[in-house]
């Protein structure tokens, strides 16, 4: 008798009761992940604008869930006219394309409207490290994100995207981007 | 044109927004100083972006296919609502910046109103919207104020922009028909519970500002009605519509 050989080894008989078999009930086998799953995956697309945080960081992904055989991203936008909110849902339809979602539905939630205070401390030490100082309630930044000092002064109550003001430091002398706190 | 009056009040809600939009966003590239440049731009971003907010909730009201982009660029001048204030030209920065604030303090009144709405889409856009205002408000009585009480340059040419604009702020209280129906409904408030909250903080603004209110106050009507324009907005049409006047239904 021979043996056959390891590449063509035929796969193992199911065995009734054992996982493999009980998904095999749902609806569309091995097709439907997870919303923690789902999560995951959301939570590793940048920002299209800043990079150095993810969209989960922002709080703008209000929620996820499967209605029937349709995935439902409900997004929030930051700002209104924010150029970025039409490549983030690409990115986001692009993230979930690539993992197997064939049913997508990306919805847009306006209200309660997007606050900075759903912004994750995860996100919040990452922006500083990039260079941009955190939103807070007090209305400025609460220290220069280059070298601490809290000598800052307001340049323009505006900055280079919709979610951003230009501040300075008055002892490193740098300009630096203040996440606005809305 | 319908003459639902909820479309009619979507349209004039978008309308002011998408004029004042363009009429800021003319500062691209040639304001005083960048950082003037910036804000410039950011206000004119945010207040497109409510533009579409608006006039695309307005199409979905109207019911006849037409969106957003379709209301912006395929509506002549008669078919606007927008009050005749946010159509009047830039001028120097500082009439600019005087037409923004006496529009913005009007503005943030009308959409701190709306976010009790009975009309749930309407109370979310303008809860939405009331934030980003906020915020111009915070800008622009900041530059009335440090322009008005400034150089003896600043301070003349800002009030001989208040002379200038003042006659288009009563137009922003002046109710008609569409108004009533959307008081009956508790879509919006009526136009005229706005001025006495919208005198106080004025009032307050042009103190600081060292600058007087003029004492006549004839208003200038038409816009919002659509009755009659200034000559200006026509002007600013064939800028902001020119590419699809041109090349209809082009699209990127």
């Amino acid at each position: 008798m021979v043996k056959p050989a390891p590449h063509s080894r035929p796969a193992p008989a199911p065995v009734p009761g054992v996982v493999h078999d009980t998904a095999r009930r749902g609806p569309a086998p091995g097709e439907k992940p997870t919303l923690e799953t789902v999560w995951t995956w959301l939570s590793a697309i940048p920002d299209p604008e800043i990079p150095a945080i993810y969209l989960a960081d922002l709080g703008i992904i209000r929620d996820v869930a499967w209605e029937g055989e349709t995935l439902v991203v409900t997004i929030t936008p930051t700002y209104s006219g924010c150029p970025a909110t039409s490549i983030i849902n690409l990115d986001i339809e692009m993230a979930l394309r690539d993992h197997g979602i064939e049913e997508l539905e990306l919805k847009r939630q306006l209200s309660p409207p997007w606050t900075t205070d759903w912004m994750t401390d995860t996100g919040r030490a990452k922006l500083e490290a990039y260079g941009i100082a955190p939103p807070r309630p007090a209305g400025g930044p609460q220290h220069c994100p280059h070298c601490k000092s809290q000598a800052v002064e307001r340049i323009s109550q505006f900055g280079s995207t919709p979610c951003k003001a230009q501040w300075r430091c008055q002892d490193c002398l740098e300009p630096f981007d203040y996440f606005k706190c809305i | 044109m319908s003459t639902d009056p909820k479309f009619e009040f979507l349209c004039r809600m978008g309308d002011n927004a998408l004029v004042l939009g363009h009429r800021v966003s003319e500062w691209c590239g040639v304001a005083p100083v960048l950082e003037e440049d910036i804000a410039l731009a950011n206000v004119a971003l945010d207040l497109i972006g409510q533009t579409q907010l608006w006039l695309g909730l307005a199409g979905e009201v109207e019911g006849e296919g037409r969106d957003a982009d379709k209301l912006a660029f395929h509506r002549d001048v008669w078919d606007f609502r927008n009050v005749l204030l946010v159509e009047q030209p830039n001028g120097d920065f500082g009439q600019t910046m005087m037409r923004q604030f006496l529009f913005d303090a009007w503005h943030l009144a009308q959409l701190t109103a709306l976010i009790d709405s009975s009309d749930k889409e309407i109370a979310a856009i303008a809860e939405k919207s009331a934030k980003e205002v906020t915020y111009h408000l915070e800008r622009s009585s900041d530059t009335v104020i440090g322009l008005g009480d400034g150089t003896e340059e600043s301070h003349r040419r800002m009030q001989a922009a208040l002379d200038l604009l003042w006659p288009y702020v009563g137009e922003m209280f002046l109710g008609d028909d569409v108004d009533a129906a959307m008081i009956a409904a508790g879509i919006a408030p009526d136009p005229v519970s706005l001025r006495a909250g919208y005198d106080q903080l004025v009032g307050d603004t042009l103190a600081a500002a060292t600058l007087t209110k003029p004492e006549d106050d004839f208003a200038h009507k038409g816009g919002k009605s659509g009755a009659r324009h200034s000559e200006h907005l026509g002007h600013m049409l064939t800028q902001m519509q020119w590419l699809q006047r041109a090349y209809p239904d082009a699209t990127w």
